[in-house]
Formats: structure tokens, C-alpha cells, sequence
């Protein structure tokens, strides 16, 4: 590389064309503040998306990119990580496309561990349709599709994300953009599928959806910042903790009934079932972001690609003259 | 059917080819023989059937073969759904079909001889296992009376075997438990047929003696049942003589045996190896396609990759990625899956990125028949999308013609940056015939130039002969560039919602696709070249029934030729002044009338069409009368 990365060397010359206020534009600019920073060249790296507003984001990047169609993208990056493992490839997925009419993609390109940087815009509303209800609405949401309020049961993409057996599992938001970068750098290291929830405002649809862990006279005391071998400690004052009680957890305040950081549980990324049970947090327990789960299991893509290097290893490189005569064969004279 | 020879008329060298110094009964010389062998799907009649198709290709005979068996993978035993069958016809001269009936009829019991004898003409010979006509097994079969005792069966020449008693007494002493002797009574019928028709059978003695290397105990067994059955034949005096059927004459060289799923995988890897690139191939399993990727999945050294998709759409959205990034890319699916592809599909062809879909049709609608053929995707393949989104189709016409095909598709894929879907059908899928095999020097070029210069790049800027776009793979410096579905800006590929720019692109990409017709040779009527009384047209698995019974005709004097579509779009450029040469376009076709629909549209033709929709290919007894009555009209 000649000259280090800038940001500048991200951004292609295309007008974003997002909704004004839209927190896909803070998820924009920390992915490309960010980039520079993994040293890799523009035309080394791949965003592709499928169908939803998030999905316009491959557009404004400055690398090569694929805005694909509704639900398949990590299909279709799926294919391209395979044969190209050369590549950093990026999907770009929104609760719709990626927890509904790509729910089935989802789920398998996690549990097969492909080599692919997951971020799930999360608004829990569809916003390019106008403001139907998504998989990750609240039962009871009014929308256009849903006068009398949604009846059926949310996703919650983090437990999905763990029910596949991801190996990198993690939570941000749209206007935290220092979490939001750190949680794109741990992603980046891990090889492997990583998923990376982000809550995203819709202001036009579903506007503060998220306020209580996004606002920031009241989110001290909502939202849980995970890490690795700290306690679990949050609030306005750092005085709340999560204790276990029996099988349970509980929201305790330090100091008071003699509860010291001791009795708090720490926070292990490899505990799977502390990973579910953290995913699973709901009022009055805050809402954990940050990297829930992170292990280590070989990658799809890299495991193929050693299928072929070992079969051209032991039998050679492939012989098309050889291929075409195996089998009984018979010469007419 | 094999390559006929390019000088004909050497004599035929019919019986000196064989050693038959064992022989001591008479033997008889035929000319062409079609034998069905059906059983219990657990009875082995299609490694029966291969496995004499395999003895009578080694015998130099032009052979066709049609397997025929049920969806369900272990139906009760005895019942007709868990019927299983398997044609051959061999022959000592050319032949284009596995036969309309057989001469001889092998059934191992009561129902698979139930559900084959409306196919059995008078006279013909049916071989039947004595022994599995208990009341059981007639009653399983819904017989009433048992059909080799109440004379039911008199106009055919009934040979009853005790085939069960006969194989437990060769494998006696082996220590092998009933079902393992029960399994293996197909190889005594396939014995007994070899010794019948004087086949060579060393390649079935090899065969075993390669699958049963670990097993030695189950290998004698079989090798034991085999000879048992062979010399059977010979010592047994329910066969006065056994026959010949001598090689036919072929073109020279070297050939193999090959299934049209086998040579559709060997055209992709041909086109891979040519292109210098490596295969991908996303594919979900469905009847009959799975072959195709079982195959692909075995050549990883050249290099290939399978992917194992979660669904159809996985597989179609797998190998457009792959393409992007400059793999070969292959989808396969049959019928179900093309519903379910066609989005993607709609966007490869916004994208135009190279791929080939390939349908290896059953019958429909929904699920169907999936193990029986038919050529009712045709119109699914050209409109079966939403938008306008003009596509290349080119459809085999035998087993072997579906390596050409597939390599064919690979090379207008990538040469004209285009998705092309491949048609072929159960019947090509799991039919076999000889293939002279080519020489991989004599494949036409298929080359990949990816664009690598960034000065002036635009991603949808046009080759002026192909009207391609420049295939720009991610990796390259200088090139980054958006693809996707929305319509884009003419070169450049940026969001447009400029009518006039949205009506030039779906007028640019229809040009292109008609470009294609640059590649197509120009069309043969076999008979008749300059015109005649009446034409058959048709595409696909058909080519053998139809060209035989257009032969036939011939043969009475009737002015009738044969036209056989391998481009399917675009059609070729001289197909419409070609077919006004003839009074009578007739389109045969498996279907309710596809192609005829697209050539009285396209051309203003008034063809008329013979259609026949019951998961089994033409009878050339069907298409004679059918040509007949269309001459007389």
C-alpha cells in the first residue's frame, strides 16, 4: 500500500439518499471512519445487501459492491466468499430482509460459518414498504398492515443468531458510534460469520423505538454494556449490577444488602448459556449490547477450499483428457 | 444412439467376432433387441440394466436405454408403485430409442409382470422368477389368479426360472443369510440374459469384483450367481438357442457409456477446464437433477465447488456470487426449482453476470411425476419471469448431446455475459447411449477476459460483436463498481428512473440476447434439405422417436424430413424461411404445445402440433401414424 487509507478512499460518489435523521447515515459514516483502519484496499472488499433501505448502503461505499435481492444476500455472498476467500465480504441485511423473507439464508450461512462481517440493521418496522410491522415488532404494534395491533411474536435477532450456532454474536446502536466502531473492529477479527445486530432509529416510521437505551438522559440506566471478564455492571452511577438469584438473574444495586461487585456475574463471551440467557434480558433487566458470544470453529469457506487443496494434493491437478475416458470404455475400429 | 459410420456400406461382420466354441446350442442371429427388466425397487434392475447395457456396448452394439422407476425409494415390497424398470435395446445398426416394446420381458414378480404387460407385444418372451408367484405376492399385485396357470399369458412364449431356488444353491455353503441370497438373485438373471444374448462379461466380473473388494464373501457370492445363472442358460433346455447380435457399424474411436446426467456434469467440467476457471455449482437435491451435483462433488481437484444450498434460491443466489467473482457458476434444479429460481435468475439477467440454470424437467405442475420426463418448462424457461428478461436456452437432445449442450451454455454464458438456462429432461437424465468420446483439443475455445484496465471503465459499457458487458471481478484495482436489480444509468450501471434510459436497457439487453444467433450453425432439415411435404419439428429428448419414425417413413417413400432445435432462444435466424420450405410443420413435443405456440407467434406459421403429457417419451409407432394421418390430410 502506498499511501495509508482514508476514509475518503470508502465513500463513492453517489448522494445518499436515506430519509434526513435516518440512523442508517451514522452506520455509514463509522463504517467508512472505520475501514481505513483494517488496512485493506477498496478493491479488496465487497458489500452486498439485499432489499430494504439498509440495502441501499453497498451504493455509497467505494468498493466493489451488490445490491441484490430481498433476503438472499448471504446466499449470494455465500458463492462469492467461497470461490474468492481473497475477499472481505460485508452483507448488509435489515429485520425484514434478513429475519423475514431471508430468514432461511440467515440462519445457514451462520450455522456454516462463512468468513462474512453480518450487520443486521435492526428498526423493527419496514420502512421502504412505508411502516408494516417486521419480524422484530413489538406484539401489539399499530401499523398500516396491522390497525387493531400485531398478534404474532417478535424475533429477537440476537437469540436467533445463537440458536444457528453463530460463532460471533454482538449488539450496537446507531447513535453510539464509538461502540458501533469498537463492535466493527471485533467483528473484523473474528474469522468466521460475524453478526452484528445494530438498532437502528427509523425517525419516519418508528420513530425512538430505541430511546430507552439510545437517549442519553435515560440510557445509563437501560442498556448493559458487555465485556469480556468484566461484571455486569451498569447505571447512571455504575451502581446496578446483575447477581444470579438461584437460576435467575436479578438486577441488584452495590452497596445496599451488602451486594459487592463479587456477587455479580462476569461477563464470559465463550458461555454460550450465558450468551441465550443475556440475549434473553427484558425490562426490568437493561438490554445488554456488545459482543454476547465469540468461538472459534473453522469456516465453511475455508474448510471447502481445503477439500480442494487436499484432493489436488492426493490426486493430482484435475485431468480433463483422464476425467472424459473413466469408466468402461471400448474402441470401434 | 451412436455416431453412424462415415463411409457406410462395409459388410457386416456378424458371428466371427465372438468366440463361441462353447457354444453348443443353436444360435440365432438378430438384428435388434429390446429387453425390460422390472422388479421390486429393492430387486437391483437398474445395476442389472447397466450392467448389460454395459456387456453390450463392450460388444460394439449401438444401444439406448430407458430406466423407468417409481418416486418412492422403498415402496412395499411387492406392490405395483414400488415397480422398477429398465430398457435396453441393442442392435447391430443405429439406433435413436430404447425401443417402443420389448421383445423380452424379465419380471422378477407378480406386480412388475402386471404392471409391464400392457407393453408386451403377442409373442414376445417373458422370463419370470416361478418362485415369487405365491399367493402373497399375486394378492399384493391385485392378480386374483396366478397368471402362470390360468393361461392368461398364452400368446406370449412364458420362460418360468425358479431364479430364488436356483441362486440359494449357488451360494450354498457361503454362510450367507436369506436376504443376502435374496438380494442377489439379480445377478443370475443378468447370468442367464448374458449366456441368452451371448454377451462379453468380464466387465460385470470386474464390476463386482471393484464393489465387493471388502466384502470377498458377498463377491463369491455374486460371482457364483452369475456364472450360475450363465450356465444355466446353457445346460437348462427351456432355451433351444441363444442369439447374436452382432456389433453394428459406428464411427471409430474410443467410446464409453454415458447417462445424460453424467455428460451434462462432464460438459460443465470441460468448460470449466477450457475457460481456465475454476466450477461452482450451488445446487439443492431434487429428482432427477441430484446426479449432476453427486458428480460435480467428486472432481474437487480440478478445481470444483459444491455447495449444498439450503433451498433453490440458495442455489440460483450461490452461483450468481460465484459469478461475480469470476467462477464458472452452475445452478441446477428440475421443474419445482425453477419456480422457485426465477427471481435470481431475473437478476442475473439485470446484472448480466454469466451462469447456466439447468433444468433437467419432469412432469408437472407441482410436484407431478419427478422420475418421469417431460418438456413442459420450455415457456417457464423463456417468459417465466417478471419484467422483460430475455434469456439464452439450448436444450439437449440425447444423453451424450447433453456434454455438448452444457459446454455450449458455459461458452455463450461467458461470452455474451449472460444467464443461459439448459433444458434437458429425466428421460436424457438417466437414459444412456455410446459416446464417442472428443478430444479435448478439439472443444471450441471458451475464453474468459476479465476487464483489468481502469481507464474509461464503465461496468455496462458493450462489446460491439457480442454486445457483452466487461466481466470485472472484485480484486481488481480501479474497477470498484455497484451491480444490482434497480435499473441502472446506461454504462455506468448508476440508479436511473429515466424512462427512455429504463426502455434502452431492456431493448439493449433483448438485442443482446439476439446476437446470440451469430453463434447458431445453420439450420439441417435431415431428408428433405430444400422442402418437402411435410416437416417434423422438434427439440429435446424427442430428437430419437422422431428421427426414427421420420427414417420410417422415408423408407415407404414419403417426401417427410426432420428439423431438431438445440437453440431454443434465440431461435436460429434461418428457422422460419427454412420451415416455409416444407407444406406441413408438424411440432411433436411432451407438452400441451410450447414451441408450437412460440413458432405460429413468432413466425405466422400455421404449424400444427402433436403432443403427448404422460411422463414417458413418443413411441415411434405414435409419431408414424401421427406423420401418416397428417399426410393424408
Amino acid at each position: 500500500m502506498a499511501t495509508a487509507l482514508t476514509r475518503k478512499d470508502f465513500v463513492s460518489d453517489q448522494e445518499v439518499r436515506w430519509c434526513p435523521g435516518c440512523g442508517d447515515y451514522a452506520i455509514l459514516a463509522q463504517v467508512q471512519k472505520t475501514m481505513p483502519e483494517f488496512g485493506i484496499e477498496p478493491h479488496n472488499v465487497v458489500f452486498i445487501s439485499g432489499i430494504g433501505c439498509s440495502s441501499r448502503f453497498p451504493y455509497y461505499m467505494k468498493t466493489y459492491g451488490f445490491h441484490t435481492i430481498h433476503g438472499r444476500a448471504p446466499a449470494i455472498a455465500t458463492g462469492l466468499k467461497v470461490t474468492r476467500p481473497d475477499l472481505d465480504v460485508w452483507v448488509i441485511t435489515g429485520d425484514g430482509d434478513g429475519l423475514s423473507i431471508g430468514g432461511n439464508h440467515l440462519i445457514h450461512v451462520l450455522r456454516r460459518n462463512v468468513d462474512l462481517k453480518i450487520l443486521l440493521f435492526n428498526n423493527r418496522i419496514y420502512g421502504l414498504t412505508k411502516g408494516q410491522y417486521s419480524p422484530t415488532s413489538e406484539v401489539g404494534k399499530i401499523t398500516k398492515s396491522t390497525p387493531a395491533g400485531s398478534v404474532d411474536f417478535p424475533f429477537n435477532p440476537i437469540t436467533v443468531a445463537l440458536g444457528a450456532h453463530a460463532t460471533f454474536v454482538s449488539r450496537t446502536i446507531d447513535v453510539e458510534q464509538k461502540h458501533l466502531g469498537e463492535t466493527l473492529k471485533r467483528a473484523h477479527q473474528h474469522r468466521g460469520a460475524s453478526f452484528i445486530e445494530i438498532l437502528q432509529n427509523c425517525n419516519i416510521f418508528n420513530d425512538a423505538a430505541f430511546n430507552d437505551v439510545s437517549d442519553k438522559g435515560i440510557k445509563a440506566d437501560h442498556q448493559l454494556v458487555l465485556e469480556h471478564g468484566k461484571s455486569l455492571i451498569f447505571g447512571k452511577n455504575r451502581d446496578k449490577g446483575i447477581r444470579m438469584n438461584g437460576m435467575r438473574p436479578e438486577v441488584v444495586t452495590l452497596g445496599q444488602g451488602g451486594v459487592s461487585e463479587t456477587d455479580l456475574v462476569v461477563h464470559d463471551e465463550t458461555n454460550l448459556a450465558l450468551a441465550f440467557m443475556l440475549a434473553n434480558f427484558d425490562a426490568p433487566l437493561p438490554t445488554p449490547v456488545g459482543v454476547f458470544y465469540a468461538t472459534s470453529r473453522p469456516t465453511y469457506d475455508g474448510a471447502m477450499n481445503q477439500q480442494l487443496a487436499d484432493a489436488k494434493a492426493k490426486q493430482g491437478a484435475g485431468d480433463l483428457e483422464e476425467l472424459l475416458k473413466r469408466g468402461d470404455t471400448w474402441t470401434v475400429n | 444412439m451412436a455416431v453412424p459410420p462415415e463411409a457406410a456400406g462395409q459388410a457386416a461382420d456378424s458371428q466371427g467376432q465372438r468366440d463361441s466354441g462353447g457354444v453348443r446350442k443353436a444360435l440365432q442371429r438378430r438384428e435388434r433387441v429390446v429387453i425390460r427388466f422390472v422388479g421390486d425397487s429393492g430387486d437391483g434392475m437398474q445395476l442389472t440394466g447397466m450392467q448389460f447395457t454395459t456387456e453390450s456396448a463392450l460388444a460394439g452394439n449401438d444401444i439406448a436405454t430407458l430406466p423407468d422407476f417409481p418416486a418412492e425409494i422403498r415402496a412395499p415390497a411387492g406392490t405395483l408403485a414400488g415397480v422398477s424398470g429398465f430398457q435396453l435395446n441393442f442392435a447391430s445398426n443405429q439406433i435413436f430409442t430404447a425401443g417402443d416394446e420389448p421383445d423380452v420381458l424379465v419380471a422378477m414378480n407378480p406386480a412388475a409382470l402386471k404392471a409391464n404387460l400392457d407393453d408386451v407385444p403377442a409373442n414376445a418372451v417373458i422370463i419370470v422368477d416361478r418362485e415369487a408367484f405365491t399367493e402373497a405376492n399375486l394378492k399384493r399385485a391385485g392378480y386374483s389368479s396366478n397368471p402362470l396357470t390360468d393361461h392368461s399369458l398364452d400368446k406370449y412364449q412364458v420362460i418360468e426360472v425358479d431364479v430364488t431356488k436356483l441362486t440359494t444353491l449357488a451360494v450354498k455353503g457361503l454362510g450367507l443369510n436369506n436376504r443376502a441370497v435374496f438380494r442377489s438373485r439379480n445377478m443370475f438373471v443378468l447370468g442367464l440374459l448374458s449366456w441368452l444374448y451371448q454377451r462379453p462379461t468380464q466387465s460385470t466380473i470386474q464390476y463386482l469384483e471393484t464393489k465387493f473388494k471388502k466384502t470377498p464373501d458377498v463377491l463369491e457370492a455374486n460371482l457364483r450367481v452369475f456364472k450360475a445363472g450363465f450356465n444355466y442358460g446353457e445346460t437348462t433346455e427351456l432355451f433351444t438357442s441363444s442369439y447374436s447380435v452382432p456389433a453394428a457399424q459406428i464411427q471409430t474411436g474410443l467410446y464409453r457409456n454415458i447417462t445424460g446426467n453424467t455428460a451434462t456434469a462432464l460438459g460443465f467440467v470441460a468448460a470449466a477446464v477450457k475457460s481456465g476457471r475454476p466450477l461452482f455449482l450451488g445446487s439443492y437435491p431434487i429428482t432427477p437433477a441430484s446426479d449432476v451435483l453427486h458428480e460435480l462433488a467428486g472432481f474437487k481437484n480440478f478445481p470444483i465447488y459444491t455447495f449444498q444450498a439450503e433451498d433453490e434460491i440458495a442455489g440460483a443466489a450461490s452461483a450468481i456470487g460465484a459469478a461475480f467473482g469470476g467462477a464458472i457458476a452452475i445452478t441446477t434444479t428440475s421443474g419445482p426449482g425453477m419456480n422457485l429460481k426465477a427471481e435470481a435468475v431475473g437478476l442475473a439477467v439485470k446484472t448480466e453476470l454469466p451462469m447456466v440454470i439447468t433444468d433437467i424437467q419432469r412432469a408437472g405442475p407441482s410436484t407431478g411425476m419427478p422420475t418421469k420426463p417431460e418438456q413442459a418448462d420450455l415457456l417457464i424457461s423463456m417468459y417465466g419471469r417478471h419484467g422483460e428478461s430475455p434469456i439464452a436456452i439450448i436444450a439437449a437432445s440425447t444423453p451424450a448431446d447433453c456434454f455438448e449442450c452444457a459446454y455450449e451454455a458455459v461458452r455463450i454464458a461467458v461470452k455474451y455475459m449472460t444467464p443461459v438456462i439448459l433444458l434437458t429432461d429425466g428421460q436424457l437424465a438417466n437414459g444412456a447411449e455410446p459416446w464417442l468420446l472428443p478430444s479435448v483439443d478439439s472443444l471450441p475455445p471458451i475464453n474468459v477476459e476479465f476487464r483489468t484496465d481502469p481507464n474509461g471503465f464503465l461496468p455496462y459499457s458493450r462489446d460491439e460483436k457480442t454486445l457483452a458487458r466487461p466481466w470485472a471481478i472484485p480484486g481488481t484495482p480501479g474497477l470498484e463498481h455497484r451491480l444490482g436489480g434497480i435499473t441502472g444509468e446506461n454504462l455506468t450501471g448508476n440508479i436511473s428512473y429515466s424512462p427512455a434510459n429504463h426502455e434502452l436497457m431492456i431493448r439493449t439487453r433483448a438485442r443482446k440476447i439476439a446476437c446470440i444467433t451469430q453463434e447458431i450453425p445453420p439450420t439441417e432439415a435431415f431428408g428433405e434439405p430444400t422442402g418437402g411435404d411435410l416437416v417434423v419439428l422438434g427439440w429435446g429428448s424427442t430428437f430419437g422417436p422422431i428421427r426414427e419414425a421420420v427414417k420410417q417413413v422415408r423408407e415407404k417413400g414419403k417426401k417427410v424430413s426432420h428439423i431438431h432445435l438445440r437453440y431454443l432462444n434465440p431461435l436460429p435466424k434461418d428457422l422460419a424461411e427454412t420451415l416455409r420450405k416444407f407444406k406441413t410443420v408438424l411440432v411433436a413435443e411432451m407438452n400441451m404445445g410450447q414451441l408450437l405456440k412460440l413458432i405460429r407467434a413468432d413466425y405466422l406459421i400455421d404449424a400444427v402440433g402433436f403432443n403427448k403429457i404422460q411422463g414417458r417419451p413418443f413411441k415411434v409407432s405414435e409419431l408414424v401414424n401421427r406423420i401418416n394421418r397428417t399426410l393424408e390430410a
